[in-house]
């Protein structure tokens, strides 16, 4: 009799630490879980402030105005999601910007009737090139991307200068039919937002769809196994920061169709609030995490952020360190949200 | 019985001396230099050699520590920004009326101040890595320079501040001399302490150093606190050399230093490099820099060259070693 009798002490005990279990769900276990919606939830809360300190936040006007602003940021929070989830970083996106929106710019400048959606054709291959270099120098030579990219930012930032000679390419040297992409609208919808949208539904499929997709999160959750488990992690990374190229490029065009003006130091720093977007939205520095979800919201409480401080009279200045501080606060909660998951799936494991 | 000596010392050898990197860099070096002499007549003259020095060497005090970081396998990105923060701070308490000494070490202690932040921030959240830790913290001490000082210049420092950015000891500059005080302890520091020796293991592993005693964090928040200061350092020295200073002075900074600290042999993988090798980089850099100014190369042509070399730099030793894997 004594078998059994220990069997129904052990089934207790189980059940017991299962229910405990139940009851100490951390507060930052369920925050893993409703992320997403706590993200919404503070955006609503953030648009109520705002609008009570100043009407016109809500208009019609306004909110297209952010929506275009913040249309560019999410495009390329896209390719930094990937770059991120395969445990890198890519600083360079900035310069990449600037440099395939001014060959962009100058293109159109000498051919005026080239048509608009060459000119996004170019940029975007331009910004491919780039992204092909550096991923061949972080794949191939095993260089860390921090150290790559902050090489690279200064190459492709000299190129763009020596480019233009210095110069700046004006909203006069621009046709109608270039300037018209950002203005112009596809079914009903401005065109940067329509861009946006399709890129989002392409790269939800593309991640969560695919093979290749489903690769770069093992291949960033754990790279050797994901190596023993025959995946090429070199093709991955490379593709990784070919994608991140390729939509740096398409923004630039965009950004530089969108301000009527290319100049050397177009979006200088802008990378930072790229970052800022995905790790607002939940991309896991650490690697093998993130989802579009997130990073969409991520990317619309920073163009709120943006858009709202100059329309509450916070000055320009303090802009930046908000920006920072955001970034600071949201990668602690991350780390301290994972450390509450990591503690829940260890007390799941003791039985 | 027959006694064996064991020395824990590898016997000294010619040619693994001579195959160093810091040779290759010593190298390089004349090789800049007779490139220099070739393309301007006005390169060669003890006095253009020696102010040349004057130029370059005010960020050549974050090289020192961020040796240390890099052996340790991080890497600081924000010491740029001390900078600034450091220098519009002590400019900004110097025109409310706060007398200059006393600004001064304030700067000195603002610097310091943000080097422990990042240290420990770094050390209490592990799942953070140093590079996303120090781009925030680059992102908010920058923001804070602005805060203060908008987009204003400030300045007008007394007469005697300008000393130590454009002062001469006898012939030798006084930025130099710093320079090599600061250098001789961080030498020291690294290759005849037990805290240097600890951050070499602590480069190598981690673990395994922290399961031996070493106490890591400390360590490690001692390291960021030092870069900290030497930024701080920095500020003084960049300050007094400019007479005035904005929000956005030392843009850049951070490139320029990680890149002579790569190009001095430390490998970003940690827990190899010597402090005489990024020592030499800084010289190197310096004078290629000084030289091609002569001759009228455009700022952003150096900007593609100094990325280049960066790249180039951390390359190299990848390649070495893919070779010898295949054999």
């Amino acid at each position: 009799m004594m078998p059994s009798g220990t069997k129904v002490k052990e089934v207790g005990t189980t059940m017991e630490t299962t229910i405990v279990e139940r009851k100490k769900q951390t507060f930052s276990g369920s925050v893993a879980r409703f992320r997403e919606l706590g993200l919404l939830g503070f955006i609503l809360v953030l648009c109520t402030l705002v609008q009570l300190r100043n009407p016109s936040f809500l208009t019609l006007e306004n909110v297209n105005d952010l929506m275009t602003n913040t249309a560019i940021l999410s495009i390329l929070a896209v390719g930094m999601m990937l770059v991120i989830v395969t445990r890198g970083i890519d600083l360079s996106i900035g310069a990449t910007l600037a440099l395939s929106g001014m060959i962009a710019a100058l293109t159109v400048s000498k051919f005026p009737e080239l048509h608009p959606l060459l000119a996004i054709v170019i940029g975007t291959a331009v910004g491919l090139a780039c992204g092909i270099v550096l991923g061949f120098l972080v794949s191939r030579f095993g260089i860390l991307p921090i150290i790559a990219t902050l090489g690279m930012m200064n190459v492709f930032r000299g190129l763009t200068f020596m480019a233009s000679g210095g110069k700046w390419v004006s909203a006069h040297q621009m046709p109608g039919s270039f300037k018209s992409i950002a203005t112009g609208s596809i079914l009903g919808v401005n065109t940067l937002i329509f861009i946006a949208i399709v890129t989002y539904i392409v790269f939800y499929y593309f991640i969560s769809h695919t093979r290749t997709g489903r690769q770069i999160y093992a291949v960033g959750s754990n790279p050797e196994s994901a190596k023993i488990s025959g995946i090429n992690n070199e093709k991955i990374l490379w593709l990784v920061y070919s994608i991140m190229g390729g939509l740096s490029g398409l923004a630039g065009v965009l950004w530089v169709s969108k301000f009527a003006s290319a100049q050397g130091d177009t979006a200088m720093g802008y990378e930072l609030s790229v970052i800022a977007a995905c790790v607002l939205g939940g991309v896991s520095i650490a690697g093998g995490s993130g989802k579009i979800s997130g990073i969409i919201l991520g990317s619309i409480l920073l163009g709120i952020l943006n858009n709202a401080l100059p329309l509450i009279n916070v000055s320009p200045f303090w802009q930046t360190g908000i920006q920072g501080s955001i970034i600071l606060v949201a990668v602690i909660i991350n780390a301290l949200v994972k450390r509450g998951v990591d503690r829940n799936n260890l007390m799941r494991r003791k039985i | 019985m027959e006694q064996r000596i064991v020395t824990n010392r590898r016997p000294f050898s010619w040619k693994s001396f001579l195959l160093q990197w810091e040779w290759m860099l010593v190298l390089i070096f004349i090789g800049i230099n007779i490139m220099n002499m070739s393309l301007s007549e006005y390169y060669w003259s003890f006095d253009s050699l020696r102010d040349a020095t004057m130029t370059f060497l005010d960020k050549a005090f974050i090289v020192l520590p961020m040796v240390l970081i890099i052996i340790l396998g991080d890497i600081d990105i924000s010491v740029a920004s001390i900078v600034a923060l450091a220098s519009v701070i002590m400019a900004d308490l110097y025109t409310m009326g706060v007398p200059m000494p006393l600004a001064m070490l304030i700067c000195l202690a603002v610097g310091t101040l943000c080097g422990f932040v990042n240290g420990l921030l770094i050390v209490k959240f592990k799942e953070l890595s140093a590079v996303i830790v120090t781009l925030s913290t680059m992102i908010i001490y920058r923001g804070i320079a602005y805060i203060i000082l908008e987009d204003q210049a400030a300045g007008k420092f007394p007469d005697w501040f300008s000393f130590l950015g454009w002062g001469y000891v006898g012939p030798v500059p006084f930025i130099l001399i710093v320079f090599a005080v600061f250098a001789a302890a961080f030498i020291l520091l690294l290759h005849k302490t037990t805290f240097g020796r600890r951050v070499y293991a602590m480069g190598n592993n981690i673990t395994a150093s922290r399961f031996s005693g070493v106490q890591v964090d400390k360590i490690k928040l001692i390291v960021f606190t030092l870069a900290g200061f030497m930024a701080a350092v920095t500020a003084l020295f960049l300050t007094s050399r400019m007479g005035s200073t904005r929000p956005n002075v030392a843009t850049g900074y951070e490139l320029d230093v990680i890149a002579m600290v790569v190009l001095g042999g430390i490998s970003t993988a940690g827990g190899k490099g010597k402090m005489i090798g990024a020592i030499l980089a800084v010289f190197l850099i310096g004078f290629l820099r000084y030289g091609l100014g002569l001759v009228n190369v455009p700022a952003q042509m150096l900007l593609i060259i100094l990325g280049l070399l960066l790249i180039v730099a951390v390359m190299i030793p990848k390649i070495k070693l893919g070779k010898q894997g295949r054999i």
